[in-house]
């Protein structure tokens, strides 16, 4: 009860209401312009955060994460380019049913079904959090150890596309949080005599780069491509016989989305797949996919809205992001003083439960935000990228120089959008570079203060049985796209 | 599917230093051993202060790994062919160019010198021609922003032609 009335809070502070309007209306507008999303708004929007207090702080940035996720489906019913990665699945469906003149049922369905989804994911988080950041108590650094290398191999595994590709971008971002000096021993790495390297690279110039500056170099290749925009007028709730086909399909991705956000992987994006495929294989009606199925924008769309309450559990209760947005969201907690883990859930329930309870009125806002406003929304999407991406530039340039007032992370920034350009081009996924780098301390500082512990045998690692079976599922991770890839030749 | 096929058999065709995933592979091992040489650079503990393994320990395991899965990638991709990606056309190379042009003016004349002239340039690059948009991202937007950020979050932007001027 106690806990009911601490999730509650936020409706009861002006403040944190309009921090949660603000930040619901800035997500639905990222959500929407393709190539933007909650992972770059959020990393722009961090520098601002200094001026609010913590809660307030996070409360914006979780609320831009919800509403960020629902927005990409107003893209892609309407325009068929999915405003986030995580509508990729949505436009299977529903760009194909608004080709049918009902944009205004699909976009209804996404909708509902984004808001069922995200407040299961957020009771998941409520009940699972708190237990899983019990179970970290049992956690010495042997486990964490043993824990961040299971998240990065289930990253390589289950994100999009290869393994190998994805191992290697993780292994890099580590890499990158080796560079400056080194915090146990204070020796220089990597910083090649520049003087601003010796504090290491900063997550905010990385995070802009990979995502936004990669993002405006592909849209530079995508100048002469034309859009066939779909005419909305207005959004239409899910009918009677609507609710009945889908209910089923809004549940099952509401729980499959839920459990893969707690996964350290692509959050949404793996997930709406994952739903959507799960969608069609209990659909009575397979055949109608790709055409225009409700069904099929009801799965996407409940998966990827119930994995942002499924990520937050492992970053609020461990420290260790589901997603690269959650991954901005614990630079938040960070930058703001709070260390995320267990003692968090025993020092600060009110905090927590703040969050909590702001990321369910986030959901119920986007709602009203979506269903009144989709209409007008739908027409940020006509801003023409000329205009659009030299002002983004401007916004993202003056945010990374702002957390640290210097300019080598304004040029980090660009280094890191060609690189991120040239990764995307080539299959390499730039989240695992994301979840690399915020692990990267980690790992090495549990590895070697383990080996401390050890007195440096690497051995007794496996005597520890939570670390063995994080060792053991790692290897299963690592095994599990062999024998997919293995199965689907033999078929 | 007989698309991403046929993009598969002409990279095939190409020979192997032509192929992007050759070129690829290349440039990440070429760094990768760059660093590694690096590694051997950073100073050694004395074992008293040691506390597990050397600073240098850690990133040289990163590299081998990374080396290693490289190689793998270049070996499967030998049996699986990447396919072969359009080429850039001119706008990339020319949005390109403007981040080194922005990096030179923000090192020698101005910062926000450096984001107006970005911002009109990939503008005009992207097909913008018209006046006024042109003011608009390129001197009333930076404008805004710089305000919003000054007075906002109390930032001070670095010096050059046009900040001090506006500081003094």
């Amino acid at each position: 009860m106690d806990n009911l009335l601490l999730m509650l809070a936020p409706l009861f502070s002006s403040k944190l209401l309009l921090v949660l309007f603000f930040g619901t209306l800035f997500g639905l507008i990222l959500g929407v312009l393709p190539g933007l999303g909650p992972t770059t708004g959020g990393a722009l929007i961090l520098p601002f955060t200094m001026t609010l207090d913590p809660l307030s702080a996070i409360v914006l940035l979780t609320s831009i994460y919800c509403a960020g996720t629902y927005g990409g489906a107003i893209t892609a019913v309407l325009i068929n380019t999915p405003g986030t990665p995580a509508a990729a699945a949505t436009c299977l469906d529903g760009y194909p049913l608004a080709q049918k003149g009902e944009a205004g049922r699909a976009l209804g369905m996404a909708t509902v079904s984004s808001t069922v989804g995200g407040i299961f994911s957020v009771v998941i988080l409520v009940f699972f959090a708190p237990i899983l950041a019990q179970l970290a108590y049992e956690f010495g650094q042997p486990e964490y150890f043993a824990l961040a290398i299971f998240g990065l191999t289930m990253l390589a595994s289950i994100g999009e596309g290869s393994p190998i590709k994805n191992l290697i971008a993780g292994a890099f971002g580590i890499l990158i949080s080796t560079v400056g000096k080194d915090f146990m021993t204070s020796i220089d790495r990597f910083t090649f005599g520049i003087n601003e390297l010796t504090e290491g690279i900063g997550f905010i110039p990385v995070v802009v780069g990979l995502f936004a500056m990669s993002e405006m170099l592909t849209q530079s290749t995508l100048i002469n491509q034309v859009f066939n925009r779909i005419a909305l007028k207005a959004i239409k709730l899910p009918s009677k016989d609507d609710y009945k086909k889908t209910w089923k399909t809004i549940l099952r991705s509401s729980g499959i989305g839920s459990f893969i956000g707690v996964l350290p992987a692509e959050g949404g994006t793996v997930a709406s797949l994952i739903g959507y495929s799960e969608a069609k294989r209990f659909s009575k009606n397979p055949e109608e996919f790709g055409k225009g199925s409700i069904e099929g924008i009801a799965g996407a769309e409940a998966a990827n809205n119930a994995a942002t309450g499924g990520a937050m559990v492992p970053t609020l209760a461990l420290g260790i992001p589901g997603s690269a947005t959650t991954a901005v969201i614990l630079t938040g907690l960070i930058i703001h003083g709070v260390r995320p883990g267990p003692d968090l859930f025993r020092e600060q329930p009110d905090f927590l439960y703040g969050i909590f309870g702001a990321m369910l009125i986030a959901n119920i806002l986007f709602f009203i935000f979506g269903f009144f406003g989709a209409k007008i929304f739908a027409r940020i999407t006509l801003v023409p990228n000329k205009i659009l991406w030299p002002m983004i530039f401007a916004v993202s340039v003056c945010g990374t120089y702002s957390l640290n007032q210097s300019i080598i992370d304004v040029w980090i920034m660009l280094f890191f959008g060609v690189l991120g350009f040239f990764m995307r081009r080539y299959g390499f996924s730039v989240v695992p570079v994301i979840i690399g780098l915020i692990l990267g301390e980690l790992v090495e500082g549990t590895l070697r203060q383990s080996l401390v512990i050890f007195d440096g045998n690497w051995l007794m690692f496996f005597t520890r049985p939570i670390a063995l079976t994080f060792f053991i599922l790692s290897l299963i991770a690592l095994a599990f796209p062999l024998i997919r890839s293995r199965k689907l030749k033999k078929k | 599917m007989k698309n991403v096929q046929k993009q598969k058999r002409a990279n095939k065709s190409l020979p192997f230093f032509f192929r992007d995933e050759f070129r690829v592979s290349l440039v990440i091992i070429l760094i990768s051993v760059a660093l590694l040489i690096t590694t051997f650079t950073f100073d050694i503990v004395p074992p008293i202060l040691n506390r597990g393994i050397q600073p240098a320990t850690f990133p040289k395991a990163l590299l081998i790994l990374i080396i290693s899965m490289t190689l793998l990638i270049y070996y499967l991709a030998t049996k699986n062919p990447w396919k072969v990606e359009k080429k850039l056309p001119r706008s990339f190379f020319l949005t390109l160019s403007s981040f080194v042009i922005f990096v030179l003016v923000s090192k020698t004349l101005d910062f926000f010198l450096a984001i107006s002239a970005l911002s009109i340039f990939v503008s005009y690059c992207w097909g913008e021609k018209r006046l006024f948009y042109l003011l608009l991202v390129g001197i009333i937007f930076p404008i805004i922003v710089f305000i919003f950020f000054e007075t906002i979050l109390g930032l001070r932007f670095p010096p050059g032609i046009i900040t001090n001027i506006y500081y003094s």
